[in-house]
């Protein structure tokens, strides 16, 4: 008996040991210096190789966290804000001291692949490395080219403010294991080469899963979501679900459609604005036309989703609907029409348009408040603009209006209610 | 065919049937009509009601509310530069950047040579009551500066109407109080930035509150000049070596 004690002990005290090794060990990575990398640095230089890296760089967006407002092209110096505190980008330039300068291949391979740093570190999953990861071997060479291949920008990475206990690195280990896999991407032979072009970027790159899936209280997004659309957080807007099928947040969408949208900023279907913008801005107008429609294509194949909940009857939408016809006669008629159809080419209709109807009104009541361009593309590069509304409207017509469009035509979402919109009044713009 | 019954009700109907004929071109042409009663204009105007919302069709700024700055008549390197600011997030509100964050430079200066271009009168706006002694104070810093804490007269960069020098220092006659006095607020609080140096920055960090209020009371009580158009290019010497100043071409 007395034994027994001392041996459950033993193993109470091991298994502590190994859990706190687990958590709290160090990677412990040496790096590989650019001169013992198996990729020679000449080979870097290959023109071609740069420039299919570009390419990618863009395809991936890097440029939409590593480049600060106003700052040295992926330069980083900046942060990212999450709901676990602000996360620092760092700068992916060549400078030797703040930048890539020393990496090798090896080391970039294993942050893209594992989302490991140089040094074994973990790195947070604000780098979408759960998507990168599925990057092929050959365009993570060609983007490791063109990084190296910028001029070096010298800008130490700021400080951030993650708070304990998500200032332990090690506390992701917990987290990779219930959310990220790693591993390169494996085309599915029933499928076309073109539907596996389309997944490929999609799942991979283009990390749109990072923003059009809802994440959980860890942050995470479990393995079975996929572009089912998801609030972003702390930036609070609203990625809509991209199936095209029926329920979906695209519903009845083309492949012209997508393909415009991602092309130029809008199609006959809605408009890009917010986080969108910036991506067609930064990354998808200069994708080509194949890989464009090859993501259409994806998208396309995407399932059927469920009929939406009934939109709960907590209050009186009828007389907020009445209300907010009102103003739309008077603010909003002019350009998106009595018939919610809007001008072709130039304002969106608001009939069936997924930022109308997606499930939390946050798209339609933030772009009520702020008004702006459509994004500004090779396509469109004088975009027509939308007045801000945040200072002549109340709350209370805001919401009313909203829950109008929201309601009528073939729209059948959730009414809005004025406590609702004087949150999104003070969501801060970055 | 016809019955009496029917005959009764002929004229109502034919009105009926007038009024639905009526509804129904009337409706879906609308919609399906690509040369619609209101067509949308393919204007920069019609382009940027984003801007006009609160700056106004011309410019002209809201006097009433005091915080919306006319643009009208300003230089138009100004205006792009102000654009610029807000973009890189030197210059800080955030529904202006949010509206040009995604601006190309090429519109951003299109959308600047229009409000440049604009010729509208001004309006005034209120100034709170202050003492005779107050604006004496404050034009003396408009005019004469004061040499004793290195704080130069806004004429000398402004010019000596204070209706701005091409291509980059705006005018200030006209300008609300409230705007003036917010501004200054802004570059001492660092949310109004530009270029270093920052001129206004050391400017307005050498003023005091109650130069502030003196300045700001003075420059929007002031009589506008018949002639509020900027002055050429090169015709005032900057005390100071000003960053906006440098980054544009050397007048000399």
């Amino acid at each position: 008996m007395k034994h027994l004690r001392w041996w459950l002990l033993l193993v109470f005290v091991v298994v502590v040991l190994g859990v706190a090794w687990w958590l709290f060990g160090s990677g412990g990575r040496e790096p590989v210096s650019p001169q013992a990398s198996a990729v020679p640095a000449a080979s870097l230089k290959d023109p071609a190789l740069v420039e299919k890296g570009r390419y990618l760089v863009a395809a991936g967006d890097c440029a939409g966290c590593h480049t600060a407002r106003g700052g040295a092209d992926f330069a980083g110096g900046r942060t990212v804000a999450t709901p676990f505190g602000n996360i620092p980008v760092p700068n992916i330039t060549p400078d030797h001291e703040t930048g890539l300068g020393d990496w090798s291949f090896e080391d970039f391979e294993q942050s893209m692949r594992h989302g490991v740093g140089r040094h074994g570190e973990l790195l947070y999953p604000a780098f979408p490395y759960t998507s990168y990861t599925k990057a092929s071997r050959d365009d993570l060479l060609a983007i490791f080219a063109y990084l190296q291949s910028l001029a070096p920008a010298q800008q130490p990475a700021v400080a951030g403010s993650l708070e304990f206990p998500y200032s332990v690195r090690n506390g992701l280990k917990a987290w990779r294991a219930l959310y990220f896999r790693a591993g390169e991407f494996k085309p599915d032979p029933a499928q076309s080469a073109e539907w596996n072009r389309g997944a490929y970027l999609v799942q991979g790159l283009g990390h749109c899963n990072e923003c059009h899936a809802a994440r959980d209280s860890l942050g995470g997004t479990p393995g079975d979501v996929h572009l089912t659309g998801g609030q972003i957080p702390v930036q609070n807007w609203y990625a809509p679900d991209l199936s095209t099928q029926r329920h979906g947040g695209l519903e009845g969408w083309t492949a012209k459609d997508i393909v415009d949208l991602l092309k130029t900023g809008q199609s006959a279907r809605g408009a890009t604005f917010g986080p969108m913008a910036e991506v067609v801005v930064n990354s998808t107008q200069y994708m080509s036309d194949e890989d464009l429609h090859a993501i259409a294509t994806y998208l396309e194949s995407l399932p059927p989703r469920d009929a939406p909940a009934e939109p709960s009857r907590m209050f009186d939408a009828d007389t907020l609907v009445d209300a907010g016809a009102k103003v739309y006669a008077e603010h909003c008629e002019s350009c998106h029409r009595a018939d919610g159809k809007g001008v072709a080419g130039i304002y969106p209709p608001l009939d069936g348009n997924s930022s109308v109807t997606e499930p939390t009104g946050i798209n339609a009541a933030r772009i009520v408040l702020l008004g702006g361009f459509a994004p500004v593309t090779a396509a469109n590069p004088r975009p027509y603009s939308m007045p801000p509304f945040a200072q002549q409207l109340s709350d209370e017509q805001v919401a009313a209006v909203i829950s109008y469009i929201r309601r009528s035509w073939g729209n059948h979402a959730s009414a809005m209610r004025a406590e609702d919109v004087s949150k999104y009044r003070q969501t801060p713009i970055d | 065919m016809t019955t009496n019954a029917s005959r009764h009700s002929a004229k109502p109907f034919a009105t009926a049937a007038l009024l639905a004929a009526a509804l129904f071109i009337g409706a879906p042409g609308h919609a399906a009509d690509e040369s619609d009663p209101a067509p949308i204009p393919d204007t920069l105007q019609q382009r940027i009601a984003s801007c006009i919302a609160c700056h106004g069709e011309h410019g002209e700024g809201s006097p009433g509310s005091g915080y919306f700055p006319r643009l009208a008549g300003k230089p138009a390197t100004y205006l792009a530069r102000q654009m610029q600011d807000f973009q890189n997030g030197l210059r800080k509100y955030a529904p202006m950047e949010y509206t040009v964050r995604q601006l190309s430079p090429e519109y951003m200066r299109e959308i600047a040579e229009y409000f440049s271009a604009q010729q509208v009168p001004y309006g005034r706006s209120e100034v709170p009551t202050v003492s005779d002694a107050v604006i004496q104070r404050g034009n003396e810093l408009v005019e004469k500066g004061d040499p004793s804490r290195q704080i130069p007269a806004c004429a000398s960069c402004h010019g000596s109407q204070l209706t701005g020098v091409e291509p980059s220092t705006p005018g200030l006659v006209g300008l609300p109080y409230d705007y003036i006095s917010a501004q200054f607020g802004s570059w001492r609080t660092h949310t109004r930035a530009t270029v270093a140096p920052d001129c206004m920055a050391l400017v307005a960090s050498r003023l005091s509150d109650s130069d502030i209020t003196a300045v700001a009371a003075a420059l929007a009580s002031r009589e506008l000049p018949a002639d509020t158009h900027a002055q050429p290019a090169g015709s005032v010497t900057p005390p100071l070596s000003c960053g906006v100043l440098g980054a544009v071409e050397d007048p000399s």
